[in-house]
Parts: structure tokens; C-alpha cells; sequence
């Protein structure tokens, strides 16, 4: 179940950018897959193709069989995912408690059970009530983080995807956020697709790390395995990243 | 020799376009009104954004148009006698031309600036993808509540502002222009023909469905960042304004035109 496939994915914008070249990958189900590189190298593209919101100029994406392209089970294939957005696309025209419901009402009409599932997830997530009436412009970068999170895992999706999930935020709340997400993913058993250029957050979360450089998958493999891949640019990457560590 | 021509038919595919998607987005979004899911929470905001919210503009604009024109008109007129006429120039005048472009005008940089500049920032903060991703049609949510608010609440605000604008006219003819009340009252309503105010009405409803298309339409397909936002929020107000002078003569013509 859930199985996220990947068949020679290709990208190009219409002024002739080519942003992902022959990507192909097999996330298992129940597996959390890091994809990590630098800053413009096509991460983000990858997944907005994963999620039908760029069309792919050629190749393949499908999850348990049904691909990105068959628009007529878009519904059946959307109805998959959840995203944590890199900003996270909270409606700033909604409470932080509107927010949620309104996910939860796209899988649960029932009015009262939307917004006790939404009390509980912002629970879940750590949030106090005092924020829930509150709007997304009233509270801090990380609270609207958990926010975000917690409309995520309202629509109960089978598939968690998670672009840049600490970016913006201090390491001390980039760490709990860290945390919330590895005890949802475990909570909720799901397939979780994790986009990132921070090294830290990719060994902390990662079952395995696909590393994409220039539009290409260039190495696959466990966080330990990293450092003596044998890949002059990750580990390049990889010292450099400790090295900023250290510092 | 061959660059301005090379020039001429860029800027001429690159308008015919435009009009292409113009007109599918429009397309989709007059479908999209009649297919359920409506969320009516949101088609209530819109209905009092784009009407409430736009009276008190749209008034004050009719009450110095029909003042100015009282004026004018019987300055204009008394050159040949014909002072006796500004009561019926005036309420033919607001409610026929003046009340539907006025109050549209007024709408369109009011209502369609900030529509594009909402959901642009939609776009940009990725607010229209979460949509996506959260089952919803973002046409349904968005664009359908404002296409209903603008072709229903503009013909409203017309038939406030023909009002207020006939009003104008009146106070400045009885206090400043020595027109007695009774007269100038009898000959408003002799004068008055029901095609004027529907004519007005309709004109209203396309200019308010124009206004709520075009401020979508740029928000819609904003370029990222602020620039984008910036300029889809001009382009809004001027292709808004734009349609409605365009759109305006079309509808006196088949209105009125022999």
C-alpha cells in the first residue's frame, strides 16, 4: 500500500529551464524518504509534480498504481496526500481552529465531529486553546508550523509530504518541530516524503535519503552511509554541513 | 526591415493570448457557478465586501456626479433657452450612463484591486495549492463566490447611487438654481422611463461580473513575489476599468442604438 513511483520523471519550464532530468524512485510504503540537495535544485518542483500541481513533460508518477496523469481519479489520487507547506499556506482569513476545520470537513461533513477532530489534532500537536480563535498573522512562525501540521493530519491521509519543514525556524523550535513530525509519522503509520537542504533534520527523520543535484537523483541510501558514498559532491555537502555545525 | 513586423505579430499573439485564456477562465468560472459544492459562508463575505463595503464610495461619487451635472446642464442650456430640461437630463443621464459607469468604475478599483491582490497572495503563500491539496476547487472557493457578489450586489449599489445621483441633481437645482420643488420633482418622474433603470441595472451586473472576472483572473495568475502582486493588481484595475468604457457602449448601442 502507498507505494510512491517515479518513472524517468523529466521537468522543463516553458523558456526551456530543465529543473529534473530522468528522475526515477521507489518509496515503500510506510517508509519516510528524505529528498535532500541545495537550495533551487529541483526539490520543491519534484514535489509539486508529485502532487499534480506542475504537469511532468514526460516520464511517470503513480501511488499504489494510479498515475498523476489519469485526471479522472485526481480526486481518488489527491485524496492520498496531506502537505506541511515550506510557509505553510495557512488561510490568513481563517482562525487557526477555521483552518483545521475546514481540512477536516473535506473528508467529514458531519459539523460537530470536524470540530472535535480539529480540537484534537491542535491538541495533538501541542497547541494551547487560548491560540485555537486566534488568526495565523497573531502567532509565531513555530505555532503556525504545528498549525499547519495539525490541518495536515485532519484529512487523515495515507501519505504525510513535508517541503522544508524547519525552515525559518529557530534551532530550539526546528528541534520540536523536528520531533513532532517523527512521532506523527510513527502515530499515524504513513508513508512520509520529506524535502530538506538541512543535513540534521534528514539523518534525524530519514528511513532512506535520496540526494538530488542539478535535477538529478544522484545517490539513494541510509543517513550512516553518507559521509563514504563515494559522491565528491555529497560529501562535499555533507562536510560542509558539519562544518557549519561546528561552528 | 522585417523587425517591426516580427514585433508587431509578437504583441499581436501574445494579445490574441491573453483573450484566449481570458475567456476560458471565464468560461470556467460561469460553469463553476452552477455545480455544486457552494460555500455559502464565503458567497455571504463577498456579497458584503463588494456591496456593503462599497457604498459608502459609490455614493459619494452619484451625489457629486448628479450635483455637477445639474450645473453644468443648466449652464450649458441657458445658452439657448432650454434651462427647463436639466430635471430630465439629470435622471436620464444617472440612471441610464452615469450611475452604472460611475458606480462600476468605482467598484473596479475598489473591488478588483483588492481581489487580485488577495489572491495573489494566495498564490504567492501557496494558499491555492493547500486548496488543491485539500480537495477543494479553488474556482469554487475563490472565483465563484466573487462572480455571484459582483453580478448581484453592482446592480444594487447603481440603483442606490441613481438615487443619491437624482438627489444631487435636485438639491442643487432647488437650492442654487431657483427650480421649485414640485416642478422639478414632476418632471423627474414624467421623464423617467422604466428602460432607463433596467437598462442601468443590467449594465450594472455585467460591469460588477466584469470587474469580479478580471480581478480573479490577475490574482489568479499573479507572478510570485510582490512585483507579481503589484502588477497583477494594476492590471486588474485597468483591464476592469477598460471592459467597462468597452462594454458600456455595446449595451447603450443594443439598448438604445437605432
Amino acid at each position: 500500500m502507498n507505494k510512491i513511483i517515479f518513472s524517468n520523471v523529466c521537468k522543463t519550464f516553458d523558456g526551456g529551464l530543465q529543473v529534473l532530468r530522468d528522475i526515477s524512485l521507489e518509496i515503500k510504503a510506510g517508509e519516510t524518504r528524505i529528498i535532500l540537495g541545495q537550495s533551487g535544485c529541483g526539490k520543491s518542483v519534484l514535489l509539486k509534480c508529485l502532487l499534480g500541481i506542475m504537469e511532468i513533460s514526460s516520464g511517470d508518477i503513480s501511488i499504489d498504481g494510479i498515475s498523476v496523469k489519469e485526471k479522472k481519479r485526481a480526486r481518488e489520487y489527491l485524496r492520498k496526500f496531506s502537505i506541511l507547506f515550506q510557509g505553510n499556506a495557512l488561510f490568513d482569513s481563517m482562525t487557526i481552529l477555521e483552518n483545521v476545520i475546514f481540512g477536516a470537513n473535506q473528508v467529514n461533513k458531519d459539523k460537530s465531529k470536524c470540530l472535535q477532530l480539529a480540537e484534537e489534532k491542535l491538541l495533538a500537536v501541542g497547541l494551547e486553546k487560548r491560540v485555537f480563535n486566534l488568526y495565523p498573522a497573531e502567532i509565531s512562525g513555530g505555532m503556525q508550523k504545528r498549525a499547519a501540521l495539525a490541518r495536515a493530519i485532519a484529512i487523515e491521509p495515507e501519505i504525510l509530504l513535508f517541503d522544508e519543514p524547519t525552515s525559518g525556524l529557530d534551532p530550539l523550535t526546528g528541534g520540536k518541530i523536528c520531533n513532532l513530525l517523527k512521532d506523527t509519522i510513527k502515530s499515524l503509520n504513513v508513508t512520509a516524503l520529506v524535502i530538506t537542504h538541512d543535513l540534521k533534520v534528514a539523518e534525524f527523520l530519514a528511513d532512506r535519503i535520496s540526494v538530488l543535484n542539478k535535477g538529478n537523483v544522484i545517490w539513494t541510501g541510509q543517513a550512516a552511509q553518507m559521509e563514504s558514498c563515494g559522491n565528491e559532491f555529497i560529501e562535499n555537502f555533507y562536510n560542509a554541513s558539519n562544518a557549519i555545525l561546528r561552528k | 526591415m522585417c523587425e517591426p513586423l516580427a514585433t508587431l505579430g509578437k504583441y499581436t499573439l501574445a494579445f490574441l493570448n491573453e483573450i484566449g485564456r481570458v475567456s476560458l477562465f471565464t468560461a470556467n468560472g460561469v460553469k463553476n457557478c452552477f455545480i455544486p459544492p457552494f460555500y455559502f459562508k464565503e458567497i455571504f463575505h463577498q456579497l458584503m465586501v463588494v456591496g456593503f463595503y462599497s457604498l459608502p464610495i459609490v455614493g459619494l461619487t452619484a451625489v457629486f456626479a448628479g450635483m455637477v451635472l445639474a450645473l453644468q446642464t443648466y449652464v450649458g442650456f441657458t445658452r439657448f433657452s432650454a434651462e427647463g430640461a436639466v430635471a430630465s437630463v439629470v435622471v436620464i443621464s444617472i440612471t441610464r450612463e452615469l450611475g452604472p459607469v460611475f458606480a462600476g468604475l468605482m467598484v473596479a478599483g475598489r473591488v478588483s484591486s483588492s481581489i487580485a491582490a488577495e489572491i495573489g497572495s494566495m498564490r504567492v503563500s501557496e494558499q491555492i495549492d493547500a486548496l488543491l491539496t485539500l480537495r477543494v476547487n479553488p474556482f469554487k472557493f475563490l472565483v465563484v463566490p466573487r462572480i455571484i457578489a459582483g453580478s448581484f450586489m453592482v446592480p444594487f449599489l447603481v440603483l442606490i447611487a441613481d438615487i443619491i445621483g437624482v438627489m444631487g441633481g435636485f438639491l442643487v437645482s432647488t437650492t442654487l438654481l431657483d427650480f421649485s420643488v414640485g416642478s422639478y420633482i414632476a418632471q423627474t418622474v414624467q421623464n423617467m422611463e422604466t428602460i432607463d433603470v433596467i437598462s442601468g441595472l443590467i449594465k450594472a451586473s455585467t460591469f460588477g461580473f466584469v470587474v469580479a472576472i478580471f480581478g480573479c483572473y490577475h490574482g489568479f495568475y499573479s507572478d510570485l513575489g510582490a512585483r507579481g502582486v503589484g502588477n497583477a493588481t494594476t492590471s486588474a484595475v485597468v483591464s476592469s476599468c477598460i471592459g467597462i468604457l468597452v462594454l458600456n457602449y455595446f449595451l447603450t448601442a443594443l439598448f438604445f442604438g437605432t
